[in-house]
C-alpha cells in the first residue's frame, strides 16, 4: 500500500473519530451518548493547548498530558500532526483537493509554492503568547480564537451539527440556539473557502499549531528531503504538496506536513523520508527576528490594551454570568480555549458563546443565556465543569454544586443573584398576579418568596345600589366575569373582606354563606344596604432572598415577560469572585 | 446561425425568437397566476381540530359513567397495591381498557428532581398502571409530558423514563412539532393555543397521574393541574386567570381515569419542592372518573376546603365533575 494512502485512512479515521466525538457530547446513557468516551482527547492532543496554558498559568495540567506525546513525536519526525491527525487540516486537503481538480499542472505547481507570507503563522503564534505571557500584565489565552482543534471543536458541535440536526434531533430534543454561532460559522466557512484560493491556506498562512509544530520539527530525525542534488526539474513532487514547502529545491522544512505526495509523486524516485538533509538544501523558519521580536511585544501590549475596558475589573458587564465552577474572571481567562464542549453538553442549552460583552477576550467563552435553551442552569447538573478539557470550569461534583455532605459549609454554588424588575412584573406594576418564578424557584425553602397584598383595581371603588341576598348591585359598569377567577375580593367600609365568586356587568355576587364554596377565614357578608365598596385584586408580589438565591435562572426562564425577563440573573453574589459579593 | 454582420435579421430567426419570446411571456403569467394572492396575508385561517380532524378539542377518552364507582379512596403506604386496589374498587382496569387499545398515560415530569421528592409523580405508580394496561391486552401504553425544566433531565432524574421503558411503555419527550393549536369550545383562555397534540394521534384512552402537592398560586396541584403539562407556547401567561386555566383544561381534557398520588402530600414549598423535609405521609390513593371529586379530596390531605380551590366550583358548573365527593360515595379500603 503507498504510504499516502496510508496517510488518507489515517486522516479518515481520525476525522471520523472528531465528528463520533462530536455527536456522542450528548447528555445520556445510550452507546452514542456521553457515557465514557474520551470526547476531549482530541484536544488534549493539541500540544497548542498544553503550550498555551502553561505559558498563562506557569502549569501543565494532568489530562493535557497526551500532547507531551505529540511533541515528542513531532521533535523525532516532525509535523505529522498536521498531514495525518488534525481533522481541520483533512478538511482543508480535502476541499483543496476538489476545488483543485482538473487544472493544469502547471498551474498545481504554481498554488503550491512557498510564499514568504507562510510566516504569518509564527507570528499569529508568539503574539497569542506574549499575550499569554505576563499574568502580572494580563495574562489572557487567545490561542483558542485560531487554534485549530478548539475552532474545528466549536464550529462542529455549535454550527454544523445543530444544522444538520435539525430534523432528525439526534443530539438534543429540541432545537440548539446558540447565539454567535453565525460569526463561528463565518469564520469557520472562511478557512474553509480559501482552499479554493491556495490549498491549505489556513494551515499555511495562519495555523498557530503548525507554527509551533514548524518550530519544534527543526531537529526532526527523520525529514523529506531529495536524495539527488541534481535531478530532473519536473517539479512533480511539488504538484500536490500540502504544506507548500518546495520539496525539489531548498525545502522548507518547517513547512512540511509529511503528507508524502512529493514522495510519491516523484516517477524518478529523488525524494525520500530519511535522516539525511535534502541534498537539495533545507531551510529552517524562515522568520525574520525583528518580526517574532515586534509579535511578541506587540501581544504583550495588546493584553493590557483590551483590560483599559475594565471588562474584567469595575466595569464587568452584568450578563457576564460564567457556569457553575467556572473560576474567578482572570484565571478563567488564561484557561478557556472557547473550544464549545461545555455549552455542547449543556442539557439545557443555557450554556452560550458569548460576544464582546466580556471584553474582546471574552468571545465566544462560555456565558449563561436564560432565554435560550429548556431551563436555566439545572440545581442536579454538573456536565459543563466535567467536559472542560482545561479546568477553566472546574469538575465539581452535585455536592459541591448544591452545598451538601462535605460541602454544607461552603453552602452552593451560587451563579450569581437574580433581581426583580418591578417595572415589568405583572405583580408589582400591573396588578395581575402571576408568581411563576416564584412557583419554579428550585431552592428549598424557595429563594423567592411573596408579599401578599389587596389592591384596589382602576374605577375599583363603587357604590352599592342594593344588596338581594349575596349578590350586591352597584350603580356603575365593570366589566361581567372578569372579577370571579378567584382572585378578586370585595373590601367593604367596614374592613371586612369578601371573595368575589361571580360578577355581572352592574353586580358583584359573594359565595353564600355556609356554602362549601364559602371560607370561613375569608369574614362574614356585613350588613349593609348603602355606600361604597371596593373591588380589590389579591396580589401575591414576589420578592428574592438573596442568601438563598443560586442564580440558576430558572425564574428567568420561566418569567411570562418573555421579551426582557422582569426577574434576571447577574453576576452580583457570583461564588467565583469576591469583587462582586453582595451580602455582608 | 446568426452572421453577426448581416444588417437585417432573417426570417426565420425572427421567428423563432419571437417564439421563444412568447413562451417566456406565457410561463411568466402562468407562474405569476398560479401563486396569484389577492388578499395578502391576515385573512384568518379557518379554525382547525384536532390533528386536522374535525374534532373540536382534544378527543373524548372517557368511559361510561357508573353511580357508585366514580371514586375509589385506599389507604396504605405501598403504591403498586394501592393503585391496583384503588382501580379495582372502581370496576376493575378492564373497565378501563380494552384489548388492543392505545393508552397515553399522562404524569407529572415538571421537574429534575429524583422521586424521593416528590415533585413528580412516583415510578412505581406508573409501573403499576402500565403493567395493568399490558394485562388488558392494550396494545401500546404511551407515557409523556411537557416537562417544566429540561425533558430529558426530567424524565431520566424523576426515574419515569426508566420505570415506563421496563414495563414496556414508549416514553415520548416534547418536541416543537409535537404541538398544534386548538381552541376549547366555550374556553376564553385556550383559544388558538399551542397543545400537546401528537402524543394523542392514535390513542383512545388517557390515564392522568398526579402527585400531591402545594402550590403557592393555585393553592394545590392534583389531577386538574396535571394537565397543564399538555399546553405549548409560553404557558405560563395563564398564571395571571390560575383557576380559570385549570378549569378550561379541565374542560378540553376528557380523561379515561385519573390518579392522585397521596402516599406522601408536598406540603411547604410546592410545587418545586426539593427537601425532603418538605413532605408529609398521608398513605392515600386515590382513583377516580370524576376529577373534580378527587381534587376536592385531594384537598383534604392538605387541610384545605373546597372554598380555598376556586378552580373546583368553576370546573363544577362548567360540568365537569362534582366537588361534594361525598355525593358520590367514594369507595374505600385499606391495603397493607
Amino acid at each position: 500500500m503507498k504510504i499516502t494512502t496510508v496517510r488518507r485512512i489515517n486522516q479518515l479515521f481520525f476525522f471520523a473519530l472528531f465528528v463520533w466525538f462530536c455527536i456522542v457530547t450528548t447528555v445520556g446513557e445510550k452507546f452514542w451518548q456521553i457515557r465514557n468516551w474520551p470526547i476531549n482527547w482530541i484536544l488534549q492532543l493539541d500540544p497548542l493547548v498544553a503550550l498555551g496554558t502553561i505559558v498563562s498559568t506557569r502549569k501543565f495540567y494532568g489530562p493535557l498530558h497526551c500532547a507531551l506525546g505529540v511533541v515528542i513525536l513531532t521533535i523525532i519526525f516532525g509535523r505529522f500532526f498536521c498531514g495525518w491527525i488534525c481533522p481541520f487540516g483533512a478538511i482543508h486537503q480535502f476541499v483543496g483537493y476538489l476545488g483543485n481538480r482538473g487544472k493544469k499542472v502547471a498551474e498545481k505547481i504554481r498554488l503550491n509554492i512557498y510564499r514568504k507570507a507562510q510566516c504569518i503563522k509564527y507570528l499569529v503564534l508568539v503574539f497569542f503568547l506574549g499575550m499569554a505571557a505576563f499574568p502580572s500584565l494580563a495574562g489572557t489565552l487567545q490561542t483558542g480564537l485560531l487554534d485549530p482543534i478548539p475552532l474545528v471543536t466549536r464550529s462542529f458541535q455549535l454550527v454544523l451539527l445543530p444544522i444538520f440536526d435539525r430534523s432528525a434531533y439526534l443530539t438534543s430534543v429540541n432545537a440548539r440556539y446558540y447565539e454567535f454561532g453565525w460569526l463561528i460559522f463565518a469564520v469557520f466557512a472562511t478557512a474553509v473557502l480559501l482552499n479554493l484560493v491556495i490549498p491549505r491556506f489556513y494551515c499555511r498562512f495562519i495555523c498557530p499549531l503548525g507554527a509551533f509544530l514548524g518550530i519544534i520539527s527543526r531537529f526532526s530525525i527523520w525529514r523529506i528531503g531529495k536524495i539527488k542534488s541534481k535531478g530532473i526539474e519536473c517539479k512533480m513532487c511539488e504538484k500536490a504538496c500540502e504544506g507548500g514547502c518546495e520539496p525539489n529545491g531548498n525545502i522548507k522544512i518547517a513547512e512540511c506536513v509529511l503528507c508524502f505526495n512529493c514522495r510519491d509523486g516523484c516517477q524518478h524516485h529523488h525524494i525520500a523520508y530519511k535522516t539525511v538533509p535534502s541534498l537539495a538544501g533545507e531551510t529552517q523558519v524562515d522568520v525574520s527576528r525583528r518580526g517574532v521580536v515586534l509579535s511578541f511585544v506587540s501581544g504583550v501590549i495588546v493584553a493590557p490594551a483590551i483590560r483599559l475596558s475594565g471588562k474584567v475589573a469595575s466595569n464587568w458587564y452584568t450578563g457576564v454570568v460564567r457556569p457553575p465552577g467556572a473560576l474567578a474572571e482572570p484565571e478563567f481567562l488564561k484557561l478557556c480555549l472557547k473550544c464549545g464542549q461545555c455549552m455542547r453538553i449543556c442539557p439545557t442549552n443555557v450554556i452560550q458563546p458569548s460576544g464582546l460583552e466580556g471584553g474582546f477576550e471574552g468571545l465566544w467563552t462560555p456565558i449563561l443565556n436564560n432565554r435560550i435553551g429548556s431551563s436555566g442552569c439545572q440545581l442536579n447538573c454538573v456536565a459543563c465543569g466535567q467536559v472542560c478539557p482545561t479546568s477553566a470550569i472546574r469538575p465539581i461534583t452535585l455536592d459541591e454544586k448544591r452545598g451538601l455532605g462535605d460541602f454544607v459549609s461552603a453552602g452552593p454554588i451560587k451563579l450569581g443573584t437574580a433581581f426583580i424588575d418591578q417595572g415589568r412584573c405583572l405583580p408589582w406594576s400591573m396588578d395581575k398576579p402571576c408568581i411563576v418564578c416564584q412557583e419554579n424557584c428550585p431552592v428549598s425553602p424557595k429563594a423567592i418568596f411573596t408579599k401578599d397584598v389587596f389592591t384596589t383595581v382602576r374605577d375599583g371603588v363603587v357604590s352599592i345600589k342594593q344588596v338581594t341576598g349575596n349578590a350586591i348591585e352597584i350603580d356603575s359598569s365593570i366589566p361581567a366575569d372578569k372579577f370571579s377567577t378567584g382572585d378578586y375580593y370585595v373590601l367593604f367600609e367596614d374592613g371586612s373582606r369578601c371573595k368575589i365568586s361571580s360578577n355581572t356587568a352592574t353586580s358583584v355576587g359573594i359565595a353564600e354563606a355556609g356554602s362549601s364554596l364559602r371560607s370561613v377565614s375569608e369574614g362574614k357578608l356585613p350588613a349593609v344596604t348603602a355606600g361604597k365598596i371596593e373591588i380589590q385584586v389579591r396580589l401575591q408580589k414576589p420578592c428574592v432572598d438573596i442568601e438563598k438565591c443560586i442564580g440558576c435562572g430558572v425564574c428567568e426562564h420561566e418569567c411570562p415577560v418573555s421579551g426582557q425577563r422582569a426577574i434576571r440573573i447577574t453576576a452580583e453574589g457570583e461564588t467565583r469572585s469576591t469583587d462582586r459579593r453582595l451580602l455582608l | 446561425m446568426t452572421e453577426p454582420n448581416q444588417e437585417n435579421i432573417a426570417r426565420r430567426q425572427l421567428l423563432i425568437r419571437g417564439a421563444k419570446a412568447a413562451a417566456s411571456i406565457a410561463a411568466t403569467v402562468g407562474v405569476a397566476r398560479w401563486l396569484y394572492d389577492p388578499k395578502g396575508p391576515g385573512a384568518k385561517n379557518e379554525e382547525v381540530g384536532f390533528l386536522g380532524t374535525s374534532v373540536k378539542g382534544l378527543p373524548d377518552f372517557s368511559v361510561p359513567r357508573k353511580d357508585g364507582q366514580i371514586i375509589s379512596i385506599v389507604k396504605g403506604e405501598n403504591r403498586a397495591k394501592t393503585v391496583s386496589k384503588a382501580i379495582e374498587l372502581l370496576g376493575g382496569i378492564e373497565r378501563f381498557i380494552k384489548p388492543g387499545d392505545v393508552v397515553v398515560i399522562k404524569p407529572n415530569v415538571g421537574f429534575a428532581t429524583p422521586p424521593l421528592l416528590g415533585a413528580t409523580t412516583h415510578p412505581d405508580v406508573i409501573t403499576a398502571v402500565v403493567k395493568l394496561c399490558y394485562e388488558k391486552k392494550a396494545s401500546k401504553v404511551i407515557v409523556t409530558d411537557n416537562s417544566i425544566n429540561d425533558p430529558a433531565s426530567c424524565f431520566t432524574i424523576s426515574g419515569i423514563s426508566k420505570a415506563a421503558s421496563a414495563a414496556g411503555a414508549q416514553v415520548i419527550m416534547p418536541k416543537d412539532s409535537y404541538f398544534s393549536p386548538l381552541t376549547l369550545a366555550g374556553g376564553v383562555l385556550i383559544k388558538d393555543w399551542p397543545v400537546y397534540c401528537a402524543p394523542f394521534a392514535k390513542a383512545n384512552k388517557l390515564i392522568g397521574i398526579a402527585p400531591l402537592k402545594s402550590h403557592h398560586r393555585s393553592v394545590a396541584s392534583m389531577t386538574m393541574k396535571n394537565w397543564y403539562g399538555l399546553l405549548g407556547g409560553r404557558r405560563n401567561v395563564f398564571h395571571q386567570d390560575i383557576n380559570n386555566i385549570i378549569a378550561e383544561l379541565a374542560m378540553l381534557v376528557k380523561p379515561t381515569l385519573v390518579i392522585l398520588d397521596g402516599t406522601v402530600t408536598m406540603v411547604t414549598n410546592g410545587p418545586t419542592g426539593g427537601s425532603v423535609s418538605d413532605l408529609k405521609k398521608t398513605n392515600t390513593m386515590i382513583a377516580s372518573c370524576d376529577m373534580v371529586a378527587a381534587d376536592a379530596f385531594g384537598g383534604t390531605l392538605l387541610n384545605l376546603k373546597p372554598a380555598d380551590l376556586p378552580y373546583l366550583a368553576i370546573s363544577e358548573k362548567a360540568d365537569v365533575g362534582t366537588v361534594d365527593y361525598e355525593s358520590l360515595k367514594p369507595l374505600r379500603a385499606e391495603v397493607t
